[in-house]
């Protein structure tokens, strides 16, 4: 495999022919925010977090499906690339209901991450308060439409990665959903192996292992209750 | 077949051809009132009149002025009967004996037929789409024989370089320079489109082509096909175009039957199959890479380029993609001779461009102009300018890709570099003429709110941005928008533009953004003062 050498950030690096820009500027540190990209799933290239500036080259480039060239000069952090990311992040926190403190994803999402790290500080759009519906039929999981950024990784690891062709994109621009075989409720499922994968691929909360969500997190009181008095009466042992 | 059997079924159709000819428009417009029917009556009067020994009742495609169909012309006598209804059917029997009749009639001779210069429409409303004879009467397959014949693939990309001929689906790309990639890249299976997923609101160009002469897209996409060593082509028609995918279904037929597709055609090696693929009403499948999803039955979305389809397309094989007007382009250059197209039109954009003509016109209708025809010889002389004396106040081309082009730059002449230069495109040959009574800001808000709902939603500034920017846009229109909205809505354009994964996001922005820098008024006669004072800079701050 030839190796190629190209500048990324003014530092000089080289890089397996046939290897993305992404994955080149990661092995030399330099990190470029990404969102629809997934370690083991191919890339599609669809939320323009990773655009890159390529000298010669007047568009932006996806850093994830742009391969190396030889002699290629990388600018992946412009103050015109951060307005651009910024903004990406403030269309999507307006487009559904992200609300972090209520999501079983806080503190681990990669909406949130990206949101800290950009300096994504307010959104300046009007916010669309959707009404998506939360699809809990499946045993297991459950699925939250609200917070759905459409990335499809979930897709791309289902059909890619377990090969079930479970999860599915149906709809069109914001009327796009994720589905379930033929937009049925996941526990209606016949082809879900239960497999957990596309749970595990979710960059937020949309994605979710039952049992973990801030609903389902109710304390019992009544054992509490029970404890006091049995001590007070004297009920333990008879 | 053989060149001597093309002559031999052309030598029969001219032996058997009738002294009159009434030829019936029977394309989509004029079949929408009622052109069947007058059709039928038509042919029936001539029985009755015992002269269908002298009259031939023959159903044409487009005759290009679509306001005042259904049409029916006379030969020889030149008469162009419109607006005719089945009761006009015997009194234009007796115009043409040299009576009096009271059936309205254009003239043939008027500036919106002489100011046109037919190339990719000069079969349009001559032959019938539904006979192949009729095409071939027309020297139709002939250039495919000759090429087949006589060059090999390399001279006829030559020729297609050298033509200038430059791809007709919007974006002007050299169709020789895209020929000679596909026939270059490697690869034992390749494929030919024919993009027929016309959507733009307003453009009916390439579903007139295709019913008005099918034949001539075939025989262009076989030339192309032998070009660049493609065995099977498809045509990807949208679903709303039924009666244009019903005329390509009997061409297709036809020129099996005859030889003409599919193995060994004109007794050489060559073989070519087109099948026909129909678009299930997404706008975003005209975009290349999502109609290619579209043809392998996934769902059409656009991927990222590159990889160009010319080296990875359709199944992952080398595949060449033209629009319909492009491929109706392509006998008429290999019969007449690169030289002879390269004269026509101007330095950079050669040959003629079809155009819609619609809207806020007198003549509204299909025309074809050389290239470098000034915008105001289109709209003035030939579309006889607004109705009821109106006057002109922009011409919108390139559709929700596009621009508006205000009445001061009228004489700006139709090439790809000077719409380009006005913030427009060529675009696909759509062309609305608007009037002073249509609000600019109104248009920007209608053509957003189409790539919104055409968005397909895999990447976000355009499935995001474009809501956002619709909700500026009625925001500004209801009179509750501030000069930072207005910024807002700058700053979006700017972002989705430059962002976007295709060339539908990408383009989204553009009507927006033309009727800012033409109209910006009309956008600031309805901000409201901003009740936190004027904090224009805000936006610039928080972005910081």
């Amino acid at each position: 495999m030839a190796a190629k050498t190209l500048t990324i950030d003014g530092k000089q690096i080289s890089a397996e022919e046939g290897a993305s820009v992404l994955q080149a500027a990661s092995e030399a540190g330099i990190t470029i925010p990404t969102l629809c990209h997934l370690e083991g799933v191919y890339d599609v290239g669809a939320c323009r977090l990773c655009l890159i500036e390529v000298k010669g080259i007047p568009k932006l480039l996806p850093a994830c499906t742009t391969k190396v060239a030889e002699g290629m000069e990388v600018s992946t952090d412009s103050e015109r690339l951060r307005k651009y990311r910024r903004m990406t992040l403030e269309l999507l926190f307006a487009e559904r209901n992200h609300v972090c403190a209520v999501c079983v994803a806080n503190g681990h999402c990669e909406l949130q991450t990206l949101a800290y790290s950009l300096g994504m500080d307010h959104v300046r759009y009007d916010y669309n308060f959707p009404k998506w519906g939360v699809d809990t039929t499946h045993r297991l999981f459950g699925m939250d439409h609200n917070r759905c950024i459409l990335c499809a990784r979930c897709v791309r690891t289902c059909w890619h990665v377990e090969g079930a062709g479970t999860k599915n994109v149906a709809g069109r621009g914001s009327k796009s959903k994720i589905i379930s075989d033929l937009n049925q409720p996941w526990g209606h499922s016949e082809s879900c192996t239960e497999c957990g994968k596309c749970v595990m691929s979710c960059p937020t909360g949309a994605l979710f292992r039952k049992g973990s969500t801030v609903g389902e997190s109710e304390r019992d009181r009544t054992k509490l209750e029970f404890i006091v008095t049995a001590r007070e009466k004297k009920q333990w042992n008879a | 077949m053989t060149l001597n059997d093309l002559f031999q079924i052309k030598e029969t159709e001219l032996f058997a051809r009738k002294k009159i000819v009434l030829r019936c428009c029977m394309a989509a417009g004029c079949m929408s009132s009622n052109s069947k029917g007058v059709k039928e009556q038509l042919e029936k009067a001539v029985i009755d009149a015992g002269l269908q020994n002298d009259i031939e009742v023959r159903g044409v495609g487009c005759m290009k002025l679509c306001c005042e169909g259904p049409l029916v012309q006379a030969d020889p006598q030149e008469a162009l009967f419109v607006k005719v209804t089945e009761k006009n059917a015997p009194s234009i029997l007796t115009a043409i004996k040299g009576g009096k009749t009271d059936v309205t009639q254009a003239d043939p001779h008027s500036a919106f037929f002489t100011k046109q210069l037919s190339i990719v429409l000069a079969n349009s409303g001559v032959v019938d789409p539904e006979r192949i004879e009729s095409y071939i009467t027309q020297d139709g397959y002939q250039a495919l024989h000759d090429v087949l014949t006589e060059m090999t693939p390399k001279d006829v990309v030559e020729t297609m370089v050298k033509s200038g001929l430059r791809g007709r689906g919007g974006a002007g790309f050299p169709t020789g320079i895209k020929w000679g990639t596909v026939a270059k890249s490697p690869g034992a299976k390749k494929y030919v489109i024919c993009n027929a997923d016309e959507g733009d609101p307003g453009a009916f160009m390439d579903r007139s082509v295709l019913e008005s002469d099918p034949h001539s897209v075939l025989e262009g996409m076989a030339i192309a096909a032998y070009a660049v060593g493609a065995d099977q082509g498809f045509i990807y028609v949208r679903a709303e175009y039924p009666l244009a995918i019903a005329r390509l279904q009997t061409a297709i037929k036809q020129a099996k039957i005859m030889g003409l597709l599919g193995a060994g055609i004109f007794e050489t090696p060559f073989h070519f199959n087109v099948d026909i693929r129909i678009g299930a009403g997404a706008f975003v499948c005209g975009e290349e890479t999502a109609l290619m999803m579209s043809v392998e039955g996934k769902r059409g979305t656009p991927r990222p380029r590159p990889p160009f389809p010319a080296e990875s397309g359709l199944f992952g094989c080398p595949t060449l993609l033209n629009n319909v007007e492009t491929f109706a382009n392509v006998p008429a250059i290999y019969r007449n001779g690169a030289e002879w197209f390269a004269n026509i039109g101007t330095e950079k954009s050669k040959g003629t461009k079809v155009f819609a003509l619609a809207g806020k016109i007198k003549n509204t209708g299909l025309i074809e102009v050389p290239m470098g025809t000034p915008l105001r010889t289109i709209v003035e002389e030939m579309g006889g300018g607004a109705p009821d004396g109106g006057q002109i106040k922009a011409v919108q081309t390139g559709g929700p890709s596009g621009g508006c082009i205000p009445a001061e730059h009228l004489d700006t002449p139709v090439d790809y570099e000077s719409l380009g230069k006005l913030g427009s495109i060529m675009g696909s040959g759509g062309m609305i003429v608007m009037d002073e009574s249509t609000r600019m800001v109104d248009v920007a808000r209608f053509f957003m709110e189409f790539c919104m709902d055409e968005s397909c939603g895999k990447c976000i500034p355009c499935r995001a941005g474009t809501v956002q920017m619709h909700n500026l846009l009625e925001k500004i229109l209801q009179r509750k928008a501030t000069a930072r909205d207005l910024a807002l809505l700058e700053e979006l354009c700017d972002m989705v533009r430059n962002t976007s994964l295709c060339g539908l996001g990408q383009t989204a922005p553009n009507p927006t953004l033309s009727t800012l820098r033409f109209f910006r008024n009309e956008y600031e006669a309805l901000l409201q003062p901003d009740a936190h004072g004027p904090r224009s800079t805000q936006t610039e701050t928080t972005t910081k």
